[in-house]
Protein backbone atom coordinates (compact mmCIF):
# COMPACT_ATOMS: atom_id res chain seq x y z
CA UNK A 1 0.00 0.00 0.00
CA UNK A 2 1.40 3.32 -1.03
CA UNK A 3 0.89 6.61 0.65
CA UNK A 4 -2.42 7.93 -0.58
CA UNK A 5 -1.34 10.98 -2.46
CA UNK A 6 2.26 10.68 -3.50
CA UNK A 7 1.93 12.92 -6.47
CA UNK A 8 4.90 15.00 -5.58
CA UNK A 9 6.91 16.28 -8.45
CA UNK A 10 9.63 13.98 -9.68
CA UNK A 11 12.95 14.72 -8.07
CA UNK A 12 11.42 16.17 -4.90
CA UNK A 13 13.49 15.27 -1.89
CA UNK A 14 12.21 12.92 0.78
CA UNK A 15 10.00 14.84 3.14
CA UNK A 16 11.39 15.01 6.64
CA UNK A 17 9.51 13.05 9.25
CA UNK A 18 9.15 13.99 12.89
CA UNK A 19 8.16 11.34 15.39
CA UNK A 20 7.58 11.52 19.09
CA UNK A 21 7.54 9.40 22.17
CA UNK A 22 6.35 10.47 25.60
CA UNK A 23 7.87 10.13 29.03
CA UNK A 24 5.30 10.04 31.82
CA UNK A 25 5.32 9.25 35.50
CA UNK A 26 4.71 10.84 38.84
CA UNK A 27 6.22 14.07 40.06
CA UNK A 28 9.91 13.61 40.75
CA UNK A 29 10.11 10.24 38.99
CA UNK A 30 12.90 11.55 36.76
CA UNK A 31 11.07 12.47 33.56
CA UNK A 32 13.13 15.52 32.72
CA UNK A 33 16.31 13.69 33.73
CA UNK A 34 15.52 10.91 31.27
CA UNK A 35 14.60 13.38 28.52
CA UNK A 36 17.90 15.16 29.08
CA UNK A 37 19.92 11.95 29.17
CA UNK A 38 18.75 10.76 25.77
CA UNK A 39 18.53 14.03 23.87
CA UNK A 40 21.33 15.51 21.82
CA UNK A 41 21.36 18.78 23.72
CA UNK A 42 20.03 19.91 27.06
CA UNK A 43 16.27 19.56 27.37
CA UNK A 44 14.17 22.39 26.03
CA UNK A 45 11.06 23.72 27.66
CA UNK A 46 7.89 24.87 25.98
CA UNK A 47 5.08 26.56 27.74
CA UNK A 48 1.40 26.58 27.03
CA UNK A 49 -0.51 29.46 28.51
CA UNK A 50 -3.97 28.25 29.38
CA UNK A 51 -7.08 30.04 30.40
CA UNK A 52 -9.06 28.61 33.25
CA UNK A 53 -11.91 27.52 31.07
CA UNK A 54 -9.55 25.03 29.49
CA UNK A 55 -8.59 23.39 32.75
CA UNK A 56 -10.31 20.50 34.45
CA UNK A 57 -12.62 21.78 37.13
CA UNK A 58 -11.87 19.24 39.79
CA UNK A 59 -8.74 20.70 41.30
CA UNK A 60 -7.81 24.29 40.84
CA UNK A 61 -6.20 24.77 44.21
CA UNK A 62 -3.17 26.94 43.85
CA UNK A 63 -4.39 28.91 40.88
CA UNK A 64 -7.09 30.90 42.64
CA UNK A 65 -7.59 34.39 41.29
CA UNK A 66 -5.50 33.61 38.29
CA UNK A 67 -7.28 33.44 35.00
CA UNK A 68 -4.38 31.99 33.11
CA UNK A 69 -1.89 29.35 34.08
CA UNK A 70 1.25 28.09 32.47
CA UNK A 71 2.03 24.44 31.85
CA UNK A 72 5.62 23.61 31.05
CA UNK A 73 6.68 20.65 28.97
CA UNK A 74 10.26 19.52 28.76
CA UNK A 75 11.40 17.80 25.63
CA UNK A 76 14.47 16.77 23.75
CA UNK A 77 15.49 15.98 20.21
CA UNK A 78 17.30 13.00 18.76
CA UNK A 79 18.26 13.46 15.13
CA UNK A 80 18.17 9.97 13.62
CA UNK A 81 19.06 11.07 10.11
CA UNK A 82 18.69 14.09 7.84
CA UNK A 83 15.04 13.36 7.33
CA UNK A 84 14.09 11.61 10.56
CA UNK A 85 13.86 13.32 13.94
CA UNK A 86 12.61 11.77 17.16
CA UNK A 87 11.25 14.08 19.85
CA UNK A 88 10.97 12.94 23.44
CA UNK A 89 8.36 14.81 25.44
CA UNK A 90 7.99 14.76 29.19
CA UNK A 91 4.29 14.92 29.98
CA UNK A 92 3.13 17.69 32.27
CA UNK A 93 3.08 16.19 35.73
CA UNK A 94 -0.18 17.65 36.87
CA UNK A 95 -2.95 15.17 36.34
CA UNK A 96 -5.49 17.89 35.66
CA UNK A 97 -3.89 18.67 32.31
CA UNK A 98 -5.23 15.56 30.64
CA UNK A 99 -6.29 17.48 27.57
CA UNK A 100 -2.65 18.44 27.03
CA UNK A 101 -1.74 14.79 27.32
CA UNK A 102 -4.30 14.13 24.61
CA UNK A 103 -2.57 16.60 22.35
CA UNK A 104 0.78 15.00 23.08
CA UNK A 105 -0.45 11.44 22.71
CA UNK A 106 -1.94 11.94 19.24
CA UNK A 107 0.51 10.40 16.81
CA UNK A 108 2.97 9.32 19.50
CA UNK A 109 4.76 6.07 18.75
CA UNK A 110 4.54 5.12 22.39
CA UNK A 111 5.28 6.13 25.95
CA UNK A 112 7.69 5.39 28.76
CA UNK A 113 6.12 5.36 32.21
CA UNK A 114 8.81 6.05 34.78
CA UNK A 115 8.17 4.43 38.12
CA UNK A 116 9.75 5.29 41.43
CA UNK A 117 9.46 2.32 43.79
CA UNK A 118 9.23 4.69 46.76
CA UNK A 119 6.02 6.12 45.31
CA UNK A 120 4.79 3.44 43.02
CA UNK A 121 1.18 4.61 43.09
CA UNK A 122 2.23 7.90 41.44
CA UNK A 123 2.49 6.20 38.07
CA UNK A 124 -0.96 4.55 38.21
CA UNK A 125 -2.69 7.46 36.43
CA UNK A 126 -0.15 7.33 33.58
CA UNK A 127 -0.58 3.59 33.15
CA UNK A 128 -4.36 3.93 33.21
CA UNK A 129 -4.16 6.72 30.67
CA UNK A 130 -2.05 4.85 28.13
CA UNK A 131 -3.98 1.61 28.62
CA UNK A 132 -7.20 3.50 28.03
CA UNK A 133 -5.90 5.17 24.88
CA UNK A 134 -4.25 2.06 23.53
CA UNK A 135 -0.89 3.80 23.35
CA UNK A 136 1.94 1.23 23.50
CA UNK A 137 4.01 1.79 26.63
CA UNK A 138 6.77 0.31 28.73
CA UNK A 139 7.35 0.80 32.43
CA UNK A 140 10.88 1.74 33.45
CA UNK A 141 11.72 1.57 37.14
CA UNK A 142 14.12 4.39 37.85
CA UNK A 143 16.73 3.11 40.28
CA UNK A 144 17.22 5.98 42.65
CA UNK A 145 20.15 5.77 44.97
CA UNK A 146 19.04 4.76 48.38
CA UNK A 147 15.70 3.53 47.13
CA UNK A 148 14.79 0.08 48.28
CA UNK A 149 15.18 -2.31 45.37
CA UNK A 150 12.21 -4.44 44.59
CA UNK A 151 12.17 -7.39 42.29
CA UNK A 152 10.62 -6.68 38.91
CA UNK A 153 8.05 -9.40 39.62
CA UNK A 154 6.95 -7.59 42.74
CA UNK A 155 6.65 -4.32 40.83
CA UNK A 156 4.70 -5.97 38.04
CA UNK A 157 2.26 -7.42 40.54
CA UNK A 158 1.94 -4.15 42.41
CA UNK A 159 1.21 -2.29 39.18
CA UNK A 160 -1.12 -5.02 37.94
CA UNK A 161 0.62 -4.78 34.59
CA UNK A 162 -0.49 -6.68 31.57
CA UNK A 163 2.04 -9.49 30.95
CA UNK A 164 2.76 -8.07 27.48
CA UNK A 165 3.93 -4.72 28.82
CA UNK A 166 7.72 -4.61 29.08
CA UNK A 167 9.02 -3.74 32.53
CA UNK A 168 12.67 -2.86 32.99
CA UNK A 169 15.08 -1.20 35.36
CA UNK A 170 16.81 1.99 34.32
CA UNK A 171 18.97 4.81 35.55
CA UNK A 172 17.36 7.92 34.11
CA UNK A 173 20.64 9.85 34.42
CA UNK A 174 22.53 7.51 32.12
CA UNK A 175 22.35 8.03 28.39
CA UNK A 176 23.00 4.36 27.67
CA UNK A 177 20.26 3.27 30.04
CA UNK A 178 17.77 5.81 28.69
CA UNK A 179 18.53 4.79 25.15
CA UNK A 180 17.93 1.17 26.09
CA UNK A 181 14.51 2.14 27.47
CA UNK A 182 13.63 3.88 24.20
CA UNK A 183 14.75 0.91 22.11
CA UNK A 184 12.64 -1.41 24.27
CA UNK A 185 9.70 0.93 23.76
CA UNK A 186 10.13 1.12 19.98
CA UNK A 187 10.42 -2.66 19.69
CA UNK A 188 7.31 -3.09 21.81
CA UNK A 189 5.43 -0.45 19.80
CA UNK A 190 6.35 -2.18 16.56
CA UNK A 191 5.23 -5.55 17.89
CA UNK A 192 1.98 -4.10 19.23
CA UNK A 193 1.24 -2.54 15.89
CA UNK A 194 1.90 -5.81 14.07
CA UNK A 195 -0.34 -7.85 16.31
CA UNK A 196 -3.13 -5.28 16.08
CA UNK A 197 -2.94 -5.47 12.31
CA UNK A 198 -3.13 -9.22 12.40
CA UNK A 199 -6.07 -9.06 14.80
CA UNK A 200 -7.76 -6.67 12.41
CA UNK A 201 -7.56 -9.29 9.70
CA UNK A 202 -4.28 -8.42 8.07
CA UNK A 203 -4.32 -6.42 4.92
CA UNK B 1 0.88 36.33 40.92
CA UNK B 2 3.80 34.15 39.98
CA UNK B 3 6.43 34.38 42.67
CA UNK B 4 10.17 34.58 42.51
CA UNK B 5 10.31 30.89 43.26
CA UNK B 6 8.97 30.07 39.84
CA UNK B 7 11.95 29.30 37.60
CA UNK B 8 9.81 29.38 34.48
CA UNK B 9 9.01 33.03 35.09
CA UNK B 10 12.60 33.91 35.74
CA UNK B 11 13.46 32.85 32.22
CA UNK B 12 11.60 35.87 30.97
CA UNK B 13 14.14 38.26 32.33
CA UNK B 14 17.40 36.65 31.30
CA UNK B 15 19.61 38.21 28.68
CA UNK B 16 18.16 36.42 25.70
CA UNK B 17 14.55 37.08 26.45
CA UNK B 18 14.51 40.65 25.21
CA UNK B 19 11.71 42.86 26.31
CA UNK B 20 9.18 41.36 28.65
CA UNK B 21 5.98 41.41 26.66
CA UNK B 22 2.73 39.67 27.43
CA UNK B 23 2.12 36.83 24.93
CA UNK B 24 -1.02 38.40 23.52
CA UNK B 25 0.83 41.64 22.85
CA UNK B 26 3.15 39.74 20.53
CA UNK B 27 0.20 38.42 18.56
CA UNK B 28 -1.75 41.68 18.85
CA UNK B 29 -4.47 39.99 20.80
CA UNK B 30 -4.98 37.07 18.46
CA UNK B 31 -5.39 33.63 20.00
CA UNK B 32 -5.64 31.57 16.80
CA UNK B 33 -3.43 31.42 13.73
CA UNK B 34 -4.85 32.69 10.44
CA UNK B 35 -3.97 29.38 8.85
CA UNK B 36 -2.72 25.93 9.87
CA UNK B 37 -2.95 23.89 13.05
CA UNK B 38 0.73 23.39 13.88
CA UNK B 39 1.33 20.23 15.84
CA UNK B 40 4.13 20.49 18.41
CA UNK B 41 6.32 18.38 16.15
CA UNK B 42 5.37 19.96 12.84
CA UNK B 43 8.66 20.85 11.20
CA UNK B 44 9.21 24.44 10.18
CA UNK B 45 11.73 25.55 7.58
CA UNK B 46 12.26 29.11 6.39
CA UNK B 47 11.84 29.68 2.66
CA UNK B 48 14.11 32.73 2.64
CA UNK B 49 17.43 33.50 4.20
CA UNK B 50 15.96 36.40 6.10
CA UNK B 51 12.85 38.45 6.57
CA UNK B 52 12.72 42.15 7.27
CA UNK B 53 10.24 43.82 9.52
CA UNK B 54 7.48 45.05 7.34
CA UNK B 55 3.87 45.93 7.88
CA UNK B 56 2.30 43.16 9.91
CA UNK B 57 5.58 41.50 10.81
CA UNK B 58 7.16 41.99 14.21
CA UNK B 59 10.59 41.13 15.56
CA UNK B 60 9.32 37.72 16.64
CA UNK B 61 8.34 36.86 13.07
CA UNK B 62 11.79 37.86 11.89
CA UNK B 63 13.35 35.81 14.68
CA UNK B 64 11.41 32.71 13.60
CA UNK B 65 12.63 33.04 10.02
CA UNK B 66 16.20 33.36 11.29
CA UNK B 67 15.81 30.39 13.62
CA UNK B 68 14.27 28.07 11.04
CA UNK B 69 17.09 28.33 8.55
CA UNK B 70 17.73 24.94 10.07
CA UNK B 71 14.58 22.83 10.29
CA UNK B 72 12.96 23.02 13.71
CA UNK B 73 9.79 21.72 15.26
CA UNK B 74 7.10 24.09 16.49
CA UNK B 75 8.02 23.08 20.05
CA UNK B 76 11.67 23.97 19.46
CA UNK B 77 10.79 27.34 17.99
CA UNK B 78 8.68 28.12 21.05
CA UNK B 79 11.37 26.95 23.46
CA UNK B 80 14.20 28.81 21.77
CA UNK B 81 12.27 32.05 21.48
CA UNK B 82 10.91 31.62 24.98
CA UNK B 83 7.36 32.18 23.82
CA UNK B 84 4.27 30.12 24.66
CA UNK B 85 3.36 27.55 22.02
CA UNK B 86 0.01 29.21 21.37
CA UNK B 87 1.74 32.47 20.56
CA UNK B 88 4.18 30.78 18.22
CA UNK B 89 1.31 29.08 16.38
CA UNK B 90 -0.24 32.47 15.66
CA UNK B 91 3.07 33.87 14.42
CA UNK B 92 3.66 30.81 12.23
CA UNK B 93 0.22 31.24 10.70
CA UNK B 94 1.24 34.74 9.64
CA UNK B 95 4.49 33.46 8.17
CA UNK B 96 2.82 30.62 6.27
CA UNK B 97 0.28 33.08 4.86
CA UNK B 98 3.19 35.16 3.56
CA UNK B 99 5.03 32.10 2.31
CA UNK B 100 8.02 32.85 4.51
CA UNK B 101 8.13 29.41 6.11
CA UNK B 102 7.16 25.92 5.01
CA UNK B 103 5.56 23.55 7.50
CA UNK B 104 5.72 19.78 7.31
CA UNK B 105 2.93 18.24 9.38
CA UNK B 106 3.84 14.98 11.11
CA UNK B 107 2.79 11.78 9.49
CA UNK B 108 0.47 9.52 11.45
CA UNK B 109 2.69 6.50 12.14
CA UNK B 110 -0.23 4.17 12.78
CA UNK B 111 -1.75 5.10 9.45
CA UNK B 112 1.34 4.64 7.37
CA UNK B 113 2.18 1.16 6.32
CA UNK B 114 5.72 1.78 7.28
CA UNK B 115 7.61 -0.78 9.26
CA UNK B 116 10.80 0.83 8.12
CA UNK B 117 10.19 3.93 10.22
CA UNK B 118 10.29 1.89 13.42
CA UNK B 119 13.34 0.02 12.25
CA UNK B 120 15.08 3.23 11.25
CA UNK B 121 14.47 4.73 14.68
CA UNK B 122 15.62 1.59 16.50
CA UNK B 123 18.76 1.35 14.38
CA UNK B 124 19.38 5.05 14.78
CA UNK B 125 19.13 4.78 18.56
CA UNK B 126 21.48 1.80 18.61
CA UNK B 127 24.00 3.75 16.59
CA UNK B 128 23.99 6.74 18.95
Amino acid sequence: MDYGHSERPAGARVLPTALKVLVAGGFGAGKTTLVGAVSESRPLRTEEVLTETGIGVDDLSGVERKNTTTVAMDFGRITISNDLVLYVFGTPGQDRFWFLWDELAVGALGAVVLADTRRLADCFPSIDYFEGRGTPFVVAVNCFEGARRFGLDEVRTALDLDPDVPLLLCDARQRESGRNVLITLLEHAMKTRDSRRRAAGGR
Amino acid sequence: MAGEDDPADEQWVDDHAGPVVRPYAVTRGRARPVTGSFDLISLVTATRTNAVEEAGLGPEHVAIVALTQRMQSVAEVAARLDLPVGTVRVLLGDLVARDLVRVQEPREPAGANDESIYEAVINGLRAL
